[in-house]
């Protein structure tokens, strides 16, 4: 019975479209670059272009990406496209990786045991 | 204490996880080099591994599979990229199909593990890096809940 709650939690909270655009949006180092910034404070897209050596559309592509994935939120205010960190959607990525600390605390515990033996 | 710390990046999809035991280095190096030893934890108690194949040698492919509570079957393959024994240890870690075949879609993981003597004792860290979702999912669908519950009572057995 865990198990099967347990499963069912996970596809539950994590549909498999989720997963794919939020492994897409980490897979970058410039979107993981303007996560960081969001996460500490908001910017305008035209704020966030300034900082690469890139153009405003491809900035504006990564952007799009991490929106996709609800890693950040993006609302228009004046002219300018306001980009924050979504919570949330860090969240999802952490308890996956959660997840799996659990499978090597385990492991760890298992080798203990083995390792006792003698 | 077995395991000291475990460090996760979620930007960068990394797991880092130090453990210390009360064994020398190359004690702790046959946990990884006899097949033997390895299936008695590679897999949670209620997933049971058995190593069919462990090519222990840089370039070599280890196969396994690991048996439910149901009898259902889940099989992996590693394959070795780097040994420097009894110190250090890599390997990219996928699933296969129902035949054994590696299955390329499923995306791989790649796990560095270093073993570290302190004064008899010995420090363990292992790295895995995700390359994509798939694999994670995989893993998910394989009981684990099971496991995890057994493991956090093996923990509190090993610390009683």
């Amino acid at each position: 019975m865990p198990g099967i709650s347990y499963n069912q939690m996970v596809v539950d909270q994590l549909g498999d479209a989720e997963l794919d655009r939020l492994f897409q949006a980490f897979a970058d180092s410039t979107r993981r670059d303007i996560m960081r910034r969001v996460a500490l404070g908001e910017y305008s897209v035209s704020g966030l272009a300034a900082l690469y050596a890139m153009s405003f559309a491809a900035v504006q592509k990564h952007v799009a990406v991490l929106e996709r994935a609800s890693l950040v939120t993006k609302e228009k205010r004046g002219r300018e496209q306001i980009v924050r960190g979504n919570h949330e959607g860090l969240e999802k990525a952490r308890r996956l990786l959660d997840e799996y600390e659990a499978i090597w605390r385990q492991r760890v515990a298992q080798i203990a045991d083995i390792l006792a033996e003698e | 204490m077995t395991v000291i710390s475990s460090t996760k990046s979620t930007e960068t999809l990394s797991f880092t996880l130090v453990a210390e035991f009360d064994a020398d280095v190359k004690r702790v190096w046959q946990i990884w080099e006899d097949p033997r030893q390895l299936e008695r934890w590679w897999g949670p108690p209620t997933w049971p591994a058995t190593f069919t194949k462990h090519e222990f040698t840089p370039g070599g492919e280890a196969s396994y599979y690991m048996t439910g509570p149901e009898g259902e079957k889940a099989g992996g393959w590693w394959r070795i990229t780097s040994i420097d024994a009894p110190n250090r240890l890599e390997f990219d870690d996928g699933f296969v199909d129902d035949n054994g075949a590696p299955v390329a879609a499923m995306g791989t993981t790649h796990a560095t593990v270093e073993l570290e003597d302190i004064g008899g004792r010995t420090r363990m860290t292992v790295r895995s890096m995700f390359e994509s979702e798939e694999q994670m999912n995989k893993m998910l669908e394989m009981g684990m809940e099971d496991g995890m519950k057994e493991a956090a009572g093996q923990i509190d057995a090993l610390l009683a």
